[in-house]
Order: structure tokens, then C-alpha cells, then sequence
């Protein structure tokens, strides 16, 4: 038994800063056994200069107030990361998002209230933090237990695989749906993109995505390429962001972004929509076997849902767990896919 | 007060399509466990004869009493299949692209006005009206015909005969009467069918709209909380009902925990509310969390009229309609969850809507909660109990025993630690038959009826 240990990096309009969930309040889940990994995000946490920690691990910090901010911060953290992880087939519940939204709001207000909203950059492109995303990574790509007590890892129903696609659109747009992790060929820098919550992840980690972003490049082609476009006049690099102001600022933005891009989901598309669902249609008989995937990571454990793609029917193991040959498989796929796109759209 | 329960044979079997009657002594039945059978909702009727489940596969099961002594009260009763038939299909949104589940959220039935049943089942997006009727004849005798159905050689009709009624088996059978769609942009939570029985509301997160029961293709929006820029939305409607014998009275709860009931005579659209319910804040219990639980799962009238009851997550709250700033009755539910609401957020567990109903007289109140116990709060006495609905512990004529959950420190022998629940096993669906002291619980994906026990 592991506490839920969960580390992202995010990317947030060229910022790069560690984000760490611990859920500190569970009772006597503390886990002993990688302390290493505690210190070592721990220390790049608080390199501004607040407190140190003691070197085992933040589960033996005493001082209350860093405590509290740090739940508090792996609250919000986890709270964005729930408004961008929604069900792809259906439209996710409108309820869940406004309460997420009302508690990310809050935390963002008291933080505010607290000056204590920081932006911890980071030269992670250059430093070493692969063993921070490879922790992740593991902890991301654990297969969900079979039941789920409070004692089990609660986060794995977040890493259930079909949670990774955030859906979201614009009312003057068409529908959006930005790839949660890209996958990044050469270097280790994940991509900017417009979208506040928008949660890159560095190219190891991809291949635990990618089933998701299957699907998700399929219908979200163009608009893939309009984030990374939209955020190219951004500076990519990492930037120091010491303002409180400016960060609140941006945030506030974000957030109205994200609440828009989120609730934006519910309205119906306008008529400019119309060329990019002919692309989605175009695209939607490349490959049948990405609705496989799909089928299999949204959780349907039975029939498959009747709708357009009647294939789900008809093809393979669209229960089982993903093998590494399809892995690979849609790796290479996704690359092309990609590439497919980036030339249809740019023409 | 309902102490002793136990469990009426509730096996059922299910066909697609129509149900053939057995009679009951035959009855052979098992349990069938397919996902798609995630029970979504349960209702009696307005007698308690029947009792309809509808599941996350689009399927509405019915259910009928059969007791054992008509004449004597309280004896046993059991509970049979009497109907089964595909409500709502899945459906896909070529605009949004984006799947309707076929999954039902509600079931209201009609009050008998003859000998057919009738009731409104909804998915997210479209009610239906369903009539249920039996049949028990069939003619027989024609001159043309077989009595399989094939036409006979015309030259060896050599008489001309009545064709008669002669008894049959029972079939029961499920037509669509009207489909109501198209009038929502949300998902549906609610529907109420008013006490003029002409009418009906249907509530989604934004809106609530009143149907004219023979009028499918128009309907009025009487609440509209949508803001002019979603980007401002922090509140939605969670649940609504009819008041049970005011036509003109309703009310609806919102994610921020208030209640408002709105009277339709003040005013076409009923955005203003003639009473708020809200009771302030503990600022002692304060926490992010603290809305996220304050966020009302139901809302449902006492057959009084004069109460209404509320969920939120962690208790239920009685409320005088005369009295708007507080609940006159509040019971914890599962107060043990209060110190681990961080972990139920995580996994979503504390987004979940727990159901709650009455009973006959308005003197107990119950709800469900997870590791598939299930809680029942008697107003009159003040007492509780927490039972399980489980087959281990549900033998036929076994008495329940009541559930005890240790909260912290030491363990008392039959009591269960809290972090021990399985919250995979949630009860969010209860039933309470309106005359007799009989309930229905739905776990996952099966189906619990207790009967009271008689000494």
C-alpha cells in the first residue's frame, strides 16, 4: 500500500513549475519506502526559500502553515487535473465541473488573499528531473487495483487510461479538444499551449497517453495544431515569473479560459464548425482501430455504445489491457497521423 | 419503527422484450449480472403493486406484489418479474459529437386512471411515456385463419363460426406513447408529474420545463439559470419536484445547497422564487470541500406535503415549507467520512448523488451510503440504524442485523472500520412502498427487497 504520489510537469503559458500531489491528510499513508524521491521534489519546490524540509520527506513536516499550503496546492492541482480529464465518448457532467471550478476558484482566491501564489520556475528542459517523470510515469501507468478502498491508491481511477483527453471549446470555434500529453520527438520540453490547465507531459511519459491521444488527434487535428501555433509567439523557454500580480492575472485568465473551455462544451457548435467536422469525418474512417482503443479506455466493459462507428463491434480485443505491440503500433501511427495533419492543415 | 427486515425472494429473470407471466409457483429465477445492468433508478407506484427499476442499459424492469394472503396484512409478500422492455436506446449528438447515454436517471409513474399503467422514463435527453397493459384473451375461432396464424385453404371452409374470447396466458406489454424530446441542452435529472395529472416538469442543470402529457412538441421553460456567459456559471439545478397537492407549487435544489419554490402563478418564468431555503454556514466545519458537500442530491416533498427532505452528501435535513433560514430535523448520514473528504474527492466518490425517500406516514426517513449499508432515520422515535443490503447477510426470513462503522480508535467486534468501506459499493437508490413497510435498495447491479417483520 502507497500513498498517491504524483508528480506533473506543467506547462502553463511557457512557465514551467513542478506540481506535486500528496495528499498528506491521509491518515497513516505515508509512504517510507521512496523517501528519496519526496526530498528531492521537495527541495526544487521550495527552492525560493521557504522552509526546508526534513530529509524524510515532507510526511514529517511539522510546520503547519507549509503544510496546509501544500495540500492546499495538490488540491488545486488535482482539481485542474480533474476539469480536463473527462469521458470522451459522453459529455461529462456539468454539476462535477461546476463544483470542481467553484473549488479551484476558492483555492485561487485564498491564495491570492495569501500572496502566496508562486510560480516556482524551473529549468526542468535542462536540469535533471527524468526521475521525477519516471516516477510519474510509473505511478501514471499502474494498472488501476481491482477494488477501491480509501486504503488503495485513489488516484489510479484518475490514471485509469481513458481519463487523458481534455475536451474543450470555444463558442466562436469549433470543438476542441487538446491533447493532454504530446508527444515530443526530440527534445524533452513539453509544448506551451494556450489553455491554462492544459497539462503537457515530456515525451517519456507519452506512451502511457498515448491510447488517448488516439483519439484525440483524430478529431482534434487542426486545433492541435492551432494551440501550439497560439502559444509559438510565447516563449517557449522557461521564464522567471516572479509577480504575484501578473501570475494572479494569468490565472484569473486561465481559469476563465478553462471554466469557458469547459462549460463551453455544453453549447452547440455555431456554423463555423462546419469544415473541421468534414475533416473529422474525413479522418474518422482512417483507422479504425484507434475506436478500439478508445472503446477499451473509456471504460466499456461490456457491448460497446451503438453509435457511428459500428466497427467497435467488430474488431479485436477491445477489452483487454493495451499490449505493447499496439503500443508501438499506434506510436508510429500517431507520428504519421500528426504529420498527415500538420501538412492538411498548413496547406 | 423498522428494526426487524428481512428479505423477500427478489431473484428475477429478465427477456428482452416481453415478458411471458410464469405463474409464480414455477418460478425458477437467478441473478443476472451484466454492466449494462448498473441499476440507475427505482420507484413504486402509487398503490406499491409496482415497483420499476430502470438501468443503465436503457431497461426498465417492473416488478409485481404478490402476497402470499390477500385478506391478512402484513403477510409476506414477494416481488416478481412482470415486465421488462427496452426504454431508451443509445443515441449519438452529430452536433456536438458526442454519445447520449441510454442510461434511464428517472422514472415517475402516473396514478391509475384504468387498467393500463402508465409511467414517464427519461434518459439525459428525451422522456418517454410508457403504457403497460396485460392481456389476458385472445379470440379464437376465426374463419379465415389457423389458430397458428396461417390462412386456411379457402375451399375447405365449408362453415362460418363466431370467433370467441377464451383466456390465455398472461402478457404484459410496454408501448411508447409519447416521446418528448428535443427540449433539453443538459442532462436531465429530474421529472415530476404534477398532481393535476395533466402535467409534468423535467429538470436539467440549467433549466426546468413544464410538458403538457398529450403535448410532445412544444414545452414551457419555466426556470432558466443558464448565465449570459457560461463562463460565470458557479451554480446548477441538481434536483426538482412537485409539490404533492399544490399543481402550482415546485421546487428545486442547486449544487450550492439552497432550495427555492416557486409558485407558477406569480409569473410565467419562475426564476424568482417565492422562498429560498438555506441554512447558513458552520464556520467551524469550514473547508474547500465544504460546498462540494453541501451540494443537494435530492429533494423530496413528505406525502404530507407539509415537509420536504434534502440530500447532500453527508446528512439528510428535514425542512418546514413554512420555515426557510433553517431544516427543522438534521441526521449525519456517514459523519466518518467528514475527516477523509480529500481521498473522496480524489476519487470522485464525493461527487456521487445518494437518493433518499419516506415512508408511508412521513415517520421514517431512509438513504443509502456505501459498502452497500443503507441508513434509516426515524423522526418520530429519534432513533437510527444502518443496515446492509448484501447477499451474505440477506438470507430469505433472516432478520438484518444492524451495521455499526467505528470511526476511529478501537475496533469493536462487528463493527467495521471506515477505512475498510468499499466505496465501490454504493446504494444510491432506496424505495419506500407508499403504504406498506416495504423497501426497495439497489446496490450496483442488484435489486434488495425487505419486508418487515411480522411476530
Amino acid at each position: 500500500m502507497s500513498a498517491c504520489i504524483l508528480v506533473f510537469v506543467s506547462t502553463v503559458l511557457g512557465c514551467h513549475y513542478v506540481v506535486r500531489l500528496l495528499p498528506l491528510w491521509l491518515a497513516g499513508h505515508r509512504d517510507r519506502s521512496r523517501p528519496a524521491m519526496f526530498s528531492k521534489g521537495t527541495k526544487r519546490k521550495f527552492s525560493d526559500g521557504e522552509d526546508e524540509m526534513p530529509d524524510d520527506g515532507l510526511a514529517g513536516a511539522k510546520v503547519a502553515s507549509s503544510a496546509y499550503s501544500l495540500q492546499r496546492q495538490s488540491l488545486l492541482d488535482m482539481s485542474l487535473i480533474k476539469l480536463q480529464l473527462c469521458h470522451m465518448l459522453v459529455e461529462p457532467n456539468l454539476c462535477r465541473s461546476v463544483l470542481i471550478a467553484n473549488t479551484v476558484r476558492q483555492i485561487q482566491e485564498e491564495m491570492t488573499h495569501d500572496g502566496s501564489w508562486q510560480v516556482v520556475s524551473d529549468s526542468l528542459g535542462v536540469e535533471g528531473s527524468p526521475s521525477e517523470r519516471l516516477v510519474a510515469t510509473e505511478v501514471l501507468c499502474r494498472s488501476p487495483s481491482p477494488s477501491s478502498t480509501l486504503s488503495e491508491q485513489e488516484l489510479e481511477r484518475d490514471t485509469e487510461p481513458r481519463l487523458y483527453s481534455l475536451v474543450s471549446y470555444d463558442d466562436s470555434s469549433c470543438r476542441e479538444e487538446e491533447v493532454v500529453a504530446e508527444v515530443i520527438e526530440d527534445d524533452n520540453e513539453a509544448l506551451c499551449s494556450e489553455a491554462a490547465s492544459n497539462v503537457c507531459l515530456s515525451g517519456t511519459m507519452s506512451h502511457c497517453w498515448e491510447p488517448g491521444e488516439l483519439r484525440v488527434q483524430q478529431n482534434n487535428d487542426d486545433i492541435c495544431e492551432d494551440s501550439r501555433l497560439g502559444s509559438g509567439d510565447e516563449d517557449v523557454d522557461v521564464e522567471e515569473e516572479d509577480e504575484d500580480e501578473e501570475e494572479e492575472q494569468e490565472m484569473s485568465q486561465k481559469e476563465s479560459k478553462t471554466m469557458g473551455q469547459v462549460f463551453g462544451t455544453f453549447e452547440i457548435k455555431n456554423g463555423s464548425s462546419g469544415s473541421e467536422s468534414a475533416l473529422e469525418e474525413l479522418f474518422s474512417d482512417v483507422d479504425a482501430s484507434y475506436y478500439d482503443l478508445d472503446t477499451m479506455l473509456t471504460g466499456m466493459q461490456s457491448t460497446p455504445k451503438i453509435g457511428p462507428y459500428d466497427l467497435l463491434d467488430n474488431l479485436g480485443p477491445s477489452h483487454g489491457p493495451t499490449s505493447i505491440g499496439s503500443t508501438a503500433n499506434c506510436r508510429s501511427d500517431l507520428n504519421e497521423l500528426d504529420h498527415i495533419m500538420e501538412i492538411i492543415v498548413g496547406s | 419503527m423498522l428494526l426487524a427486515l428481512f428479505s423477500i425472494k427478489c431473484k428475477f429473470t429478465c427477456f428482452n422484450g416481453t415478458l411471458y407471466h410464469k405463474p409464480h409457483n414455477t418460478a425458477h429465477l437467478f441473478y443476472i449480472h451484466l454492466p449494462t445492468d448498473i441499476i440507475s433508478t427505482v420507484e413504486f407506484n402509487h398503490s406499491g403493486e409496482l415497483l420499476a427499476t430502470g438501468d443503465k442499459g436503457g431497461r426498465v424492469v417492473i416488478f409485481q406484489q404478490e402476497t402470499e394472503n390477500k385478506c391478512q396484512p402484513l403477510s409476506r409478500s414477494e416481488y416478481n418479474v412482470y415486465s421488462t422492455f427496452q426504454s431508451h436506446e443509445p443515441e449519438f449528438d452529430y452536433l456536438k459529437s458526442l454519445e447520449i447515454e441510454e442510461k434511464i436517471n428517472k422514472i415517475r409513474w402516473l396514478p391509475q386512471k384504468n387498467a393500463a399503467q402508465f409511467l414517464l422514463s427519461t434518459n439525459d435527453k428525451t422522456i418517454k411515456l410508457w403504457k403497460i397493459s396485460e392481456r389476458d384473451k385472445r379470440p379464437e375461432g376465426y374463419n379465415l385463419k389457423e389458430e397458428d396464424g396461417r390462412y386456411r385453404d379457402s375451399t375447405t371452409i365449408t362453415t362460418l363460426r363466431v370467433p370467441v374470447f377464451r383466456p390465455m396466458d398472461l402478457m404484459v406489454e410496454a408501448s411508447p406513447r409519447r416521446i418528448f424530446a428535443n427540449a433539453h441542452t443538459y442532462h436531465i435529472n429530474s421529472i415530476s408529474v404534477n398532481s393535476d395529472n395533466e402535467t409534468y416538469l423535467s429538470a436539467d442543470d440549467l433549466r426546468i420545463n413544464l410538458w403538457h402529457l398529450e403535448i410532445t412538441d412544444r414545452s414551457f421553460n419555466i426556470v432558466d439559470i443558464k448565465p449570459a456567459n457560461m463562463e460565470d456559471l458557479t451554480e446548477v439545478i441538481t434536483a426538482a419536484e412537485f409539490h404533492p397537492h399544490q399543481c402550482n407549487t415546485f421546487v428545486y435544489s442547486s449544487s450550492k445547497g439552497t432550495i427555492r419554490l416557486c409558485d407558477m402563478r406569480a409569473s410565467a418564468l419562475c426564476d424568482r422564487h417565492s422562498k429560498l431555503f438555506e441554512e447558513p454556514e458552520d464556520p467551524s466545519n469550514r473547508s474547500f470541500f465544504s460546498e462540494i458537500i453541501s451540494s443537494i442530491s435530492d429533494v423530496k416533498f413528505s406525502h404530507s406535503g407539509r415537509y420536504m427532505m434534502t440530500r447532500d452528501y453527508l446528512s439528510v435535513k428535514i425542512w418546514d415549507l413554512n420555515m426557510e433560514n433553517r431544516p427543522v430535523e438534521t441526521y449525519q448520514v456517514h459523519e466518518y467520512l467528514r475527516s477523509k473528504l480529500c481521498s473522496l474527492y480524489e476519487n470522485d466518490c464525493i461527487f456521487d448523488k445518494f437518493e433518499c425517500c419516506w415512508n408511508g406516514n412521513d415517520s421514517v426517513v431512509m438513504t443509502g451510503s456505501y459498502n452497500n449499508f443503507f441508513r434509516m432515520l426515524d423522526r418520530s422515535q429519534r432513533r437510527d440504524v444502518t443496515l446492509e443490503a448484501s447477499r451474505e447477510s440477506s438470507k430469505p426470513r433472516q432478520v438484518l442485523k444492524p451495521r455499526r462503522v467505528c470511526a476511529g480508535g478501537k475496533r469493536k467486534k462487528d463493527e467495521i472500520s471506515v477505512d475498510s468501506l468499499d466505496f465501490n459499493k454504493k446504494i444510491l437508490h432506496t424505495a419506500w412502498h407508499p403504504q406498506e413497510n416495504i423497501i426497495a435498495v439497489a446496490t450496483t447491479n442488484n435489486l434488495y427487497i425487505f419486508q418487515e417483520k411480522v411476530n
